[in-house]
């Protein structure tokens, strides 16, 4: 029985003359994601990208999990692949779905029919192949509304599909559509949700994380890469830089006032990410701010940060409850790594009174004792890169 | 004389690549992984990695995956665990008639305890149990399922994530679990979108170790600890963890998982030849059910013990078993739920293969079985 995987293009569809682009680069992230499952061939027919495997012994339920997390795919599933030809249909479906159907009570055929010159209409299809069905399951029943399985057939171009299981797609469009974008990660649960989010619109990521030994561990730094991991799951692979942080940090508590020392910091971390964004031809920054969440995530304070930025910077969660990040956070599986208890560059250090309403002037003016271009300069000297992959071992990082 | 060993279902050889890592991890890897310095995190990513490797065996999220000390104690820990956590919500509990103790005997206790009603559903006399069959015994009172994906002694099968999903259909609160001990690195499994609450594995079934298993434990899904202590596998297992052999566990599933579509290719290739060489020959008979696993197989010599049979296949350097050898001595209650006769109950073997057994070994194995028919002195009847 031959078996492949049908990945139906959702918002792709509706590009016009771009429509082609957007599906090679769905075809390149798909094959990436697969790339360590085996050998696929892909093509594409009707808004239907095609992932047909080239060895037997491949795990299909594997790739359609990974092909879940593409972005700019609407829906897939597997399907087994059958002559078009009627009776051929009846007993390969018997076959194929027996396990589904044995395990089932209700039961409906749906059919598709593209392939026009196929003799019989699909109304014919689904009540020929149901009958069948139930004569060779005599313990099933139909139910058109509500059934335990929705036997499915397709009759497209190449062959007929047979298929049982449909999943929801990622959604989205094909990463890499939307140029990239440098995501500032500490940790937490929001940012790697919000790089989930701008990767959906297509934006391929890289990232930035600051660490600052010894306040913080490598626990903390592995934390970030387990994250990262997951997240590239959906993102593809993520140049990730790590900046030593610490002796800016120290810098500014000795030569600050201690109520702007979180804005002061994180002015300097924009001004690295944006340095980091040059180099890597990134268009924006991403952060994971949600408004009013914290001292620094006042309107005033954001407007205080980006008065350093000269990219725009996007903040997907600006105007979501924790609730609702954590419910992303929980079905992209980054929670329960964001949750783990370690110290980050962000809480070193933190003033007990934060100014929440702080004014630009103010600022400048305290930045005035700090050496800026100085400070730069040593942060981006000592960045480490790390290529953070789904397959990476994170235990080679740490040898 | 060659050793022929044909008893990988009661245990099953160490590989030597899984020996080597373990060796490694305990000589180099010593930290304790709740340590703060980099000793600890070096044993904490080993750990991380074996967790990863058992999930990604699984089909499902690592941070689903809790070791324990075997699959005896994973099937207590979601016993105990789901009936403590649901006892208040209905009284029943639905089982197979042909479990392991660990859950046979787990039951029992429970039910006491917790004045449950038990239902034990029976194989049909071909030896398998059907989804449908589980189902109905389900009603909304039913607290929790347990079944067994692969029967130990005849290698029935009950599809895991399918039979979930038609249970959980008919009551959407129970608790699913399933032993998959047999099944466990041998057949496909996807649990991470199943209706699978919880799965019990063990490592000497796949030439890890003996004393590590996993409890697979879904998302969302929440029992209690059977022991207190410290926040070790998220509470439900306090005590340092044994990095070491959850290392071995780790790699064995990958390698198995691997090679499940090879190993699928052999065992069936192993089976043909054992009944090439033994169908229709007087007094032997097949016990394992039409959709038995090819890795598992009882057989019957009628008019010989099985413990005969057994030490006279002993003495030709083959090594198998009578019944499961986790209750030894004791007569099946599988194949008398089968609804067996007698005679054949007593004189059956299991014929158990792993990944190192070779023709020449099925071909020793028939010899032996039909010199002992030869020489024997037959049991009266």
């Amino acid at each position: 029985m031959k078996e492949l995987i049908l990945m139906k293009s959702g918002e792709i569809a509706l590009k016009g003359l771009n429509r082609g682009s957007f599906e090679d680069l769905l075809i390149k992230n798909a094959k990436y994601r697969l790339r360590s499952l085996g050998k696929f061939r892909f093509f594409k027919a009707q808004s239907t990208l095609y992932a047909e495997p080239q060895d037997e012994n491949i795990d299909l339920d594997e790739a359609v999990e990974r092909l879940s997390q593409v972005f700019g795919i609407a829906a897939l599933c597997r399907a087994c692949v059958v002559e078009k030809d009627f009776d051929h249909i009846c007993s390969q479906a018997k076959e194929y779905l027996a396990q589904d159907l044995l395990c089932a009570n209700t039961f409906k055929v749906e059919a598709k029919r593209s392939d026009k010159s196929f003799p019989m209409k699909s109304p014919d299809i689904c009540r020929e192949l149901g009958g069948f069905l139930l004569e060779q399951f005599p313990h099933l029943q139909v139910d058109v509304h509500e059934p335990d399985v929705t036997v499915t057939v397709e009759i497209r171009d190449f062959a007929a599909y047979i298929h049982a299981r449909q999943l929801p797609g990622a959604g989205g469009i094909p990463v890499g559509s939307s140029g990239k974008g440098a995501l500032l990660i500490s940790g937490g649960i929001d940012s790697p949700v919000a790089g989930y989010m701008m990767a959906k619109r297509g934006m391929q990521l890289c990232a930035v994380h600051f660490v600052s030994p010894p306040y913080t561990s490598d626990r903390a730094k592995l934390k970030v890469l387990q994250l990262l991991k997951q997240v590239s799951r959906y993102a593809m692979g993520i140049e990730t830089f790590i900046v030593p942080f610490t002796h800016v940090q120290e810098e500014i508590r000795d030569h600050c006032p201690e109520e702007f020392f979180t804005i002061i910091m994180r002015r300097l971390m924009m001004q690295v990410a944006q340095a980091i964004c040059e180099q890597t031809g990134a268009l924006a920054l991403i952060t994971g701010e949600s408004v009013g969440q914290v001292a620094s995530q006042t309107v005033q304070a954001i407007a205080c940060t980006d008065a350093v930025c000269q990219v725009p910077v996007f903040r997907p969660v600006i105007g979501m409850d924790k609730r609702e990040i954590v419910a992303v956070a929980n079905r992209i599986g980054t929670f329960e790594t964001s949750i783990l208890p370690y110290e980050d560059c962000c809480t070193v250090f933190t003033p007990r009174h934060p100014r929440t309403r702080p004014k630009l002037a103010e600022i400048q003016q305290a930045e005035q004792a700090l050496d800026i271009p100085g400070l730069l300069q040593e942060c981006l000297a000592n960045v480490e890169k790390i290529w953070v992959t789904p397959g990476l071992e994170l235990e080679t990082e740490f040898a | 004389m060659r050793e022929i060993y044909l008893d990988n279902s009661a245990t099953s050889p160490v590989d030597p690549e899984v020996a080597a890592y373990i060796y490694d991890t305990l000589l180099h890897c010593y930290g304790n992984p709740s340590s703060l310095h980099s000793k600890g995190l070096q044993a904490q990513l080993r750990l991380d990695k074996a967790r990863e490797q058992v999930a990604n065996a699984l089909g499902c999220e690592r941070g689903c995956i809790i070791f324990t000390s075997g699959a005896t104690e994973a099937n207590n820990m979601a016993l105990r665990g789901a009936v403590r956590a649901r006892y208040k919500r209905g009284n029943r509990i639905v089982t197979t008639a042909y479990e392991h103790a660990s859950v046979d005997h787990t039951v029992d206790q429970l039910a006491k305890e917790y004045n449950l009603q038990v239902t034990k559903v029976r194989p049909g006399a071909d030896g398998t149990i059907s989804p449908q069959a589980l189902a109905q015994a389900v009603d909304e009172r039913t607290i929790l399922v347990s079944f067994m994906a692969v029967n130990n002694e005849t290698g029935a099968t009950i599809p895991v994530e399918a039979t979930a999903a038609l249970l959980r259909r008919k009551n959407r609160n129970l608790l699913i679990h399933s032993d998959g001990v047999q099944a466990f690195g041998k057949i496909p499994l996807k649990l991470g979108r199943s209706e699978v609450d919880l799965f019990s594995l063990s490592g000497h079934k796949l030439h890890a170790p003996k004393g590590i298993g996993s409890l697979y434990v879904r998302k969302g899904v929440h029992i209690p600890a059977l022991t207190v202590g410290g926040e070790q596998e998220g509470g439900l297992r306090p005590g340092t963890e044994s990095v070491p052999l959850a290392c071995g566990l780790g790699l064995a599933a990958e390698q198995m998982c691997r090679e499940i579509p090879a190993h699928n290719q052999l065992f069936l290739s192993l089976w043909e030849r054992l009944r090439t060489q033994l169908q229709g020959k007087p007094g032997i008979f097949f016990n394992s059910p039409e959709n038995a696993v090819p890795y598992i197989n009882n057989l019957s010599v009628v008019g010989y013990r099985s413990e005969v049979l057994l030490h006279f296949l002993e003495q030709r350097g083959i090594y198998v078993s009578s019944g499961s050898a986790c209750s030894r001595g004791a007569k099946s209650h599988v194949l008398y739920a089968m609804g067996l006769p007698e005679e054949r109950v007593d004189s059956s073997l299991r014929i158990s293969f792993g990944k190192y057994t070779v023709p020449e070994d099925i071909d020793a194995l028939c010899q032996g079985l039909l010199e002992a028919q030869a020489t024997l002195q037959r049991t009266k009847p």
